[in-house]
């Protein structure tokens, strides 16, 4: 088991929703995709999110596959900034904690301590860095912390069991199971890798799990909640912002997932 | 000069290897750049061959495999040419480290006969890896058909109409070239999308990085796998020189794989050690620090880190980063790095040709035209100045051909 630590408001919240028999739902949605973007995470939060990430588009993003990839060249092309997109978020009150994914470089670039201090003043409660590993992420994580930001950290199926535990031991807010080896995308089935990935977590931690990458639809949902607290949902969603959904179909999408977590 | 750097293999540890162009710590770093900055999901697989790697280089059988390999496959040692034409017309005397003369066609095999072996000792069955040019491309594909290994290669689809000759080379060794069509469409993006590969099939898949760049410990694995180049040079350079160094060791950056492993016979002697960018791809002088495709080095970015585009009329050092260790060495002053145009280049790609019937990749251009711009400049008149001569022009040629008739 962990040791005990102080838990953030994400923690904090995703453990509420979790202790009250929920299960989590945290879409993911690429900052500056269009001009309504921010109107996307209001819907999505009204149509049962738990937690939002919030993509901070990067150049080269090799963890994701080609829907997100396409996404963030998309709002790159737009013009897009770091800067930008936590400007409009500032002032959006989602209703639920969002959670920023981006690449490491654009930490670095500006700056560990000033990036976690411009999410948190964007009103951003935590941060994941896929391309930032354990060995890594120390001097990220202190800075985050000292800003208020709760680092997530991934864990990947091949990971072995000694750094699970480290890795659910120094993750905040919540830990992210990865559900295969791949990128991000969607696929027909759940990979089996899925529910050995939540149940390895679940075993080593009590923080609310989370699993993603190429869970899409509905019934996958419900599959991987067997055994995980919750799920990140991705691609399905970005495919239907790209194909020109606003947000009234990310609602509509994101109400469709809810709905079945609920019914179980 | 120190009498220890003659060409023999350093123990690993000893005082040689551990100043300029040393092992790096045990995070990976050489001073502040390097690491292993990848996915958790790769992790496992940079640590299985960090420690593959480190128990084939302390072994015997592992070096005299490789160098049997290396001598009857690839056809090393590479000879040194004096380039006496050339050195007559620049006032400087120019030596050429023939890289060109290897199998394939350029140093790259170097690299990939050593990747190859050590995939084998992993179990592994298949390997990818990324071109620009195209001569890492067919270099891994050639060891891949020696090793019966399958064969995927990454090429971006701006360089497989570049190299349309390399593609078709690399297709009759028996790899499969997957163009990709996103981001710049080329060296960058191929990585990315080897990468993504490699996340995918890590288990099965060697991932045969062809500079010393990625995660730890591909940047010192490449560069001790291209040391050969160095180590030969600096015995062959003491043999032309009664006993001493060149003036200068000059060799092109792109990643920087060639010019690594001829620093390596010469960073701990005399020699003032230059390597020659593209204009526009000068990661170092015109880059900042910064993270991408696994390591901390030097990037071409925008002020949000957004990784910008390289161009270079040389496919091969079309790539907006440069290996760690040459930041370091940049950092730390014990190498220059320096810029040339690309008309300068096509200029010394028939300069070599006419004076010395030996037509260069356009990668060495890079290092013949700096030398032919600055002899007599920053190289004292009558210096002796050994150019890594990294690959031949075959490959370029009806690029170069294409862009005299001003088709392109």
């Amino acid at each position: 088991m962990t040791p005990t630590t102080q838990v953030g408001p994400l923690e904090a919240s995703l453990r509420a929703r979790r202790d009250a028999g929920h299960k989590l739902l945290a879409p993911y949605v690429t900052g500056g995709l269009t001009d309504d973007w921010t109107e996307v995470l209001r819907a999505v939060a009204a149509a049962g999110a738990d937690a939002i990430e919030v993509g901070i588009p990067f150049s080269d993003p090799v963890m994701d596959g080609p829907t997100i990839q396409e996404a963030s060249a998309t709002a790159l092309a737009r013009g897009v900034t770091p800067p930008s997109i936590l400007h409009d978020l500032t002032g959006v009150d989602a209703g639920v904690p969002l959670v920023a994914m981006t690449y490491y470089n654009l930490a670095y670039r500006m700056g560990e301590l000033r990036f976690a201090r411009s999410l948190a003043a964007a009103g951003v409660a935590g941060a994941i860095l896929p391309d930032l590993p354990l060995d890594e992420s120390a001097g990220w994580e202190a800075e985050a912390a000292a800003a208020g930001i709760e680092t997530v950290l991934l864990a990947a199926p091949v990971t072995s069991d000694d750094r699970l535990g480290e890795i659910a031991a120094r993750s905040r807010g919540f830990v992210y199971g990865v559900s295969l080896m791949g990128i991000t995308g969607e696929r027909a089935e759940v990979a089996s890798s899925a529910a050995v990935m939540a149940k390895r977590l679940k075993a080593v931690t009590d923080k609310p799990v989370l699993i993603g990458f190429g869970v899409s639809t509905p019934r996958q949902a419900v599959e991987v909640c067997a055994e995980a607290d919750g799920v990140i949902v991705a691609s399905a969603l970005i495919r239907t912002l790209l194909a020109g959904g606003g947000p009234e179909a990310a609602a509509d999408f994101v109400g469709g997932l809810r709905e079945a977590l609920d019914r179980g | 000069m120190t009498d220890a750097a003659d060409g023999s293999r350093p123990a690993p540890g000893s005082a040689v290897e551990a100043t300029h162009m040393g092992d790096p710590d045990d995070r990976g770093r050489f001073g502040d750049f390097g690491g292993r900055f990848v996915p958790e999901s790769l992790v496992p697989a940079c640590q299985e061959l960090e420690a593959a790697f480190r128990a084939a280089w302390s072994d015997d059988a592992f070096h005299t495999e490789l160098d049997d390999r290396l001598r009857t496959y690839a056809g090393r040692p590479s000879p040194v040419t004096e380039a006496e034409n050339l050195s007559r017309r620049l006032g400087v005397r120019v030596l050429l480290k023939r890289e060109d003369l290897n199998h394939t066609g350029s140093h790259k095999i170097n690299n990939v006969i050593g990747q190859a072996l050590l995939t084998r000792h992993m179990g592994k069955k298949r390997l990818i890896a990324e071109t620009g040019a195209g001569q890492h491309g067919v270099a891994a594909a050639t060891a891949a058909a020696l090793f019966d290994l399958d064969c995927v290669v990454y090429m971006g689809e701006v360089d497989v109409e570049r190299q349309a000759l390399n593609v078709f080379r690399m297709e009759l060794l028996g790899a499969e070239v997957r163009p990709v069509s996103s981001g710049s469409r080329t060296l960058k993006d191929a990585i990315n999308e080897a990468m993504r590969d490699w996340v995918a099939s890590v288990e099965t898949t060697h991932y045969c990085i062809g500079s010393v760049m990625g995660p730890h410990p591909y940047p010192w694995m490449v560069r001790e796998l291209q040391r050969v180049i160095g180590d030969e040079a600096r015995v062959q350079s003491k043999e032309l020189l009664d006993g001493g160094d060149p003036d200068l060791v000059v060799a092109c950056v792109g990643g920087g794989s060639n010019a690594a492993g001829i620093f390596a016979g010469f960073a701990e002697g005399p020699a003032r050690l230059v390597g020659v960018q593209p204009d526009g791809g000068a990661a170092i002088g015109r880059g900042l620090p910064g993270v991408v495709h696994g390591s901390a080095s030097l990037l071409l970015q925008d002020e949000h880190g957004q990784v910008s585009e390289a161009h270079s009329v040389s496919a091969g050092l079309d790539y907006p980063g440069v290996g760690p260790e040459h930041a370091h060495l940049a950092a730390t002053g014990r190498a220059e790095y320096v810029t040339v145009t690309d008309a300068e280049v096509l200029d010394a790609f028939e300069l070599l040709s006419r004076s010395e019937g030996i037509i260069p990749a356009l990668e060495p251009a890079h290092a013949i035209a700096w030398v032919a711009r600055e002899a007599g400049g920053a190289i004292p008149t009558g210096a002796t100045v050994l150019v890594n001569l990294s690959g031949r022009g075959d490959k370029d040629a009806e690029q170069v051909m294409r862009i005299r008739k001003g088709t392109r």
